[in-house]
C-alpha cells in the first residue's frame, strides 16, 4: 500500500483550508447541505458539484432530469415471522422518517414514486429476509423502499440487486432503540445497468446497524449510504466491498453523522480494479456535532489496483464540533500488491498466480468476513473468484 | 543425502546511492541431517544470506554459485526453490488479511505435492504439529499472523516447518524476541523435525541462547559479508564468553 494516514482530531477553523480560487464549492458543515424532496429546488447538475464532480453525470441524465416510471418495481421478499411487507401511498408517515434527498437524482425518483415498499422488521429472534429485486429492462424507474427494525428486533436484511435495471432509488433504514440490523445492498446488476441509491438510515438509542455495500456488476453504480447516529449509545458500521472492470464505474458517497453522544462508528471500504477505465470512487464524510461527546469513530478506504489504466478516487473528510470525542480518525490507501506477502507465499511452494488470488481474495474478503451470514458470504466469495478469474496478470 | 552447496557468493542491494555490496564471497556447504549455526554482529549479512538462498526479489547476485545437489538454485524463482525442498523461517513473518492459516497451510502442502492431501491425515497432521507447538486449534481459522503475538508467529514458522517437510531450513533469528519457554517449544519443535525428516538447518543468530537447545554440528562466524572463522560447537562457547570484539577489531 503506497500510503495510510490517521489523523488525530482536528478542530475546525484552527487550520487554514481552501478548495482554491474560483471553487464552486461553498465552505460548509457537511450537515448543513441542502436537502429537498422537490427537484426542481435543486439547481441544474453541471458536473462539477462536489457531490457529482467524479460522477460520469452525462451518462446518467435521464435518471437526473428525466421522466421516471414510479410503479412498483418487481420485488419479492421472503415470507418469516416477525417480518411484514406492505406497498404503501407516499403519504405514509415512515416516508421521509430517515432521511430526505440530498442531490436532484435522488430527488427525482422521490417524486416519481408512486407506491414504497415498507419492510418491517419486528422479530426479536434474529430473523434473514431477502427483497429479491431481479430487474427485467433497461427502462429509467424510481423507486423507494423502506426498512425498519422496531425496537429490540434482530434481523438481516439482504436487497439483492440482479438482471437489469436502470434505476434511480431512495432506501431508508430506521433502526429503532435497542434493535440490531445488518442491511446488505447487493449489486450484481448486468453490464448495461445503471444504479443509483440513496439510502438514509437513522439509528436510535442504543440500537445498532451494520451495513453493507457490495457493488460488483453493473455499468455505473453509486450507492451512497448516510447513517444518523441519533440516539445515545447507537452503533453504526458501515462496511463496503467493489470490484470494478474495464470500463466500469462504482462509486459510494458515505456520511456518518454523530448526532447523539457516545455513539460509535465504524466504516471500511475495499475495492480491487482491473482494466482499462476502471474506475472507483469513494468519498467519506464523518461529522462529529456539537452534542455527540465521548463518541468514537474511525473510517478507512483501501483500494488495491490489479492493472494499469485504473482510476481510484478516495477522499476521507472528517469534521468536528465538539472537543470531547473518544477516537477519531482516517485512512485511505491505494496501491498495488504487497510485495512481502506474496513472497511469503511463494516461499512456502505456492505459485505467484496463485499468490496473488490469495492475496486479492484475502483484501476483500475481509469485509465479506464480517457479514456473518454463512450461504451469503460463501456467494460472495464465490462472486468475487470469478471477478478475479478476469484478471490476466493474476 | 541432499546437499546445499554456496560458492564464493556475492551478493548487493539497491540504495539510493547506487548497488550496495553486503555478502563479498560467502562459501558454505551443508548436508542434510546437519545443523549449522551462522553468528555474528548485526549488519554482518546473515540475513542477506538467508533470503538470498530463499530469492527475494531485494537481493541481486553478482557472483558466485548455490547449487541443491547441483540444481542452480539462483535461477529458480522463489516457488520454485521452495519445491526443490528449500524453507526459509522468517524473523518478522508477514500478516496475511483474510486468508486463514488453514486454507494457507494446505494451499502450500498442495502446491508441494503436487495434490491435495487426503482430508482425513491432513486435519489430524495439522492439529497434531499445533498441539505440539503449544498453539489452541482456534489458529487454524485465524487469518495468516494476524494478530498473532512475536513468539505466536515464531511457533506457526516452525508448524509450517513439519508439515511441508523440505530438505534444508533457514532459520532466520527465530530466537529472537522469544522468552524461554517460547524458546524452548520451538526448539524442541526444529529437534523433532530433524529427527523425523533428516532435515538440514542453517540456524541464523545473533546470541547463543538457542545453542544450548538445538546442538550444532557447525559454527561460522560471519563478519562483514563473509566467513571469518569456522568450528565445532566450542566457538559457541567462546563467543559466548568473549563476544564479536576480536572480530571486529581484526576489520577495523
Amino acid at each position: 500500500m503506497s500510503s495510510a494516514t490517521d489523523t488525530a482530531p482536528v478542530i475546525p477553523g484552527a487550520q487554514a483550508h481552501s478548495h482554491g480560487p474560483g471553487s464552486p464549492v461553498p465552505v460548509q458543515t457537511r450537515s448543513a447541505r441542502f436537502r429537498s424532496t422537490d427537484p426542481t429546488a435543486f439547481p441544474a447538475v453541471t458536473g462539477r458539484e462536489v457531490d457529482w464532480k467524479l460522477t460520469p453525470v452525462d451518462r446518467i441524465r435521464d435518471l437526473i432530469d428525466g421522466e421516471l416510471d414510479g410503479s412498483p418495481i418487481t420485488t419479492t421478499v421472503t415470507e418469516a415471522a416477525g417480518v411484514t411487507t406492505e406497498w404503501v401511498g407516499t403519504e405514509d408517515a415512515r416516508i421521509g422518517s430517515a432521511g430526505t434527498p440530498e442531490d436532484r437524482a435522488s430527488a427525482n425518483a422521490w417524486a416519481s414514486t408512486a407506491k414504497a415498499l415498507v419492510v418491517t422488521v419486528s422479530s426479536e429472534e434474529r430473523v434473514e429476509v431477502t427483497i429479491d429485486r431481479t430487474g427485467a429492462d433497461h427502462a429509467p424507474r424510481a423507486s423507494h423502499l423502506v426498512i425498519n427494525a422496531k425496537p429490540n428486533a434482530r434481523g438481516l436484511v439482504v436487497i439483492d440487486n440482479r438482471g437489469s435495471a436502470r434505476l434511480s432509488e431512495n432506501v431508508e433504514i430506521v433502526v429503532e432503540d435497542g434493535a440490531e440490523l445488518t442491511v446488505v445492498s447487493l449489486q450484481e446488476w448486468d453490464d448495461e445497468s445503471v444504479h443509483l441509491s440513496a439510502q438514509f438510515a437513522r439509528i436510535d438509542k442504543s440500537a445498532t446497524l451494520n451495513h453493507f455495500v457490495v457493488s460488483l456488476g453493473g455499468s455505473i453504480v453509486r450507492v451512497n449510504p448516510s447513517a444518523a447516529l441519533a440516539g445515545e449509545g447507537a452503533t453504526g458500521k458501515l462496511y463496503g466491498l467493489y470490484f470494478s472492470d474495464a470500463g466500469q464505474h462504482l462509486e459510494q458517497q458515505v456520511f456518518v453523522h454523530h448526532i447523539a453522544p457516545h455513539t460509535v462508528s465504524d466504516v471500511l471500504y475495499k475495492g480491487a480494479l482491473n482494466g482499462k477505465g476502471a474506475r472507483t470512487v469513494w468519498i467519506g464524510d464523518v461529522l462529529i456535532g456539537r452534542d455527540a461527546t465521548g463518541t468514537d469513530s474511525y473510517e478507512a478506504n483501501r483500494n488495491l489496483v490489479l492493472s494499469d489504466g485504473t482510476r481510484a478516487d478516495s477522499i476521507p473528510n472528517l469534521e468536528i464540533e465538539t472537543g470531547d470525542i473518544a477516537g477519531a480518525g482516517h485512512a485511505s490507501a491505494t496501491g498495488r500488491f504487497d510485495d512481502e506477502q506474496l513472497f511469503y507465499l511463494r516461499s512456502r511452494g505456492i505459485s505467484e498466480e496463485e499468490s496473488r488470488r490469495l492475496v486479492v481474495l484475502g483484501f476483500l474478503l475481509e469485509i465479506v468476513q464480517k457479514i456473518g451470514q454463512e450461504s451469503l458470504e460463501e456467494r460472495l466469495i464465490a462472486a468475487v473468484e470469478r471477478e478475479l478469474e478476469a484478471v490476466e496478470s493474476i | 543425502m541432499a546437499t546445499l552447496t554456496i560458492k564464493d557468493l556475492h551478493v548487493s542491494i539497491e540504495t539510493d546511492q547506487g548497488p550496495k555490496p553486503i555478502l563479498r564471497g560467502v562459501d558454505l556447504t551443508i548436508n542434510q541431517g546437519e545443523i549449522h549455526a551462522i553468528m555474528g554482529p548485526n549488519g554482518s549479512g546473515k540475513s542477506t544470506l538467508a533470503y538470498t538462498i530463499a530469492g527475494h526479489p531485494r537481493y541481486t547476485v553478482d557472483s558466485g554459485s548455490i547449487e541443491l545437489d547441483g540444481e542452480n538454485v539462483l535461477e529458480m524463482s522463489v516457488d520454485e526453490r521452495a519445491k526443490a525442498g528449500l524453507f526459509l523461517a522468517m524473523q518478522y513473518p508477514v500478516e496475511i488479511p483474510g486468508v486463514t492459516v488453514s486454507n494457507f497451510l494446505r494451499t502450500a502442502k498442495t502446491a508441494l505435492d503436487g495434490e491435495a492431501p487426503p482430508v482425513r491425515t491432513w486435519i489430524k497432521d495439522l492439529r497434531g504439529s499445533m498441539d505440539a507447538m503449544q498453539m489452541d486449534k482456534t489458529f487454524a481459522e485465524r487469518n495468516v499472523n494476524e494478530g498473532f503475538s512475536g513468539g505466536e508467529k515464531k511457533r506457526h514458522e516452525i508448524v509450517q516447518l513439519e508439515l511441508l517437510k523440505p530438505k534444508f531450513a533457514v532459520l532466520d533469528e527465530t530466537d529472537s524476541g522469544l522468552d524461554v519457554d517460547a524458546l524452548k517449544v520451538v526448539s524442541e519443535g526444529v529437534n523433532r523435525v530433524k529427527e523425523s525428516t533428516g532435515l538440514g538447518v542453517l540456524l541464523i543468530t545473533h546470541y547463543t541462547r538457542i545453542l544450548r537447545y538445538i546442538t550444532p554440528d557447525f559454527v561460522h562466524v560471519f563478519v562483514d559479508g563473509k566467513i571469518a572463522e569456522e568450528g565445532g560447537p566450542e566457538l559457541a562457547d567462546r563467543l559466548e564468553d568473549e563476544g564479536y570484539v576480536r572480530y571486529q577489531q581484526a576489520t577495523a
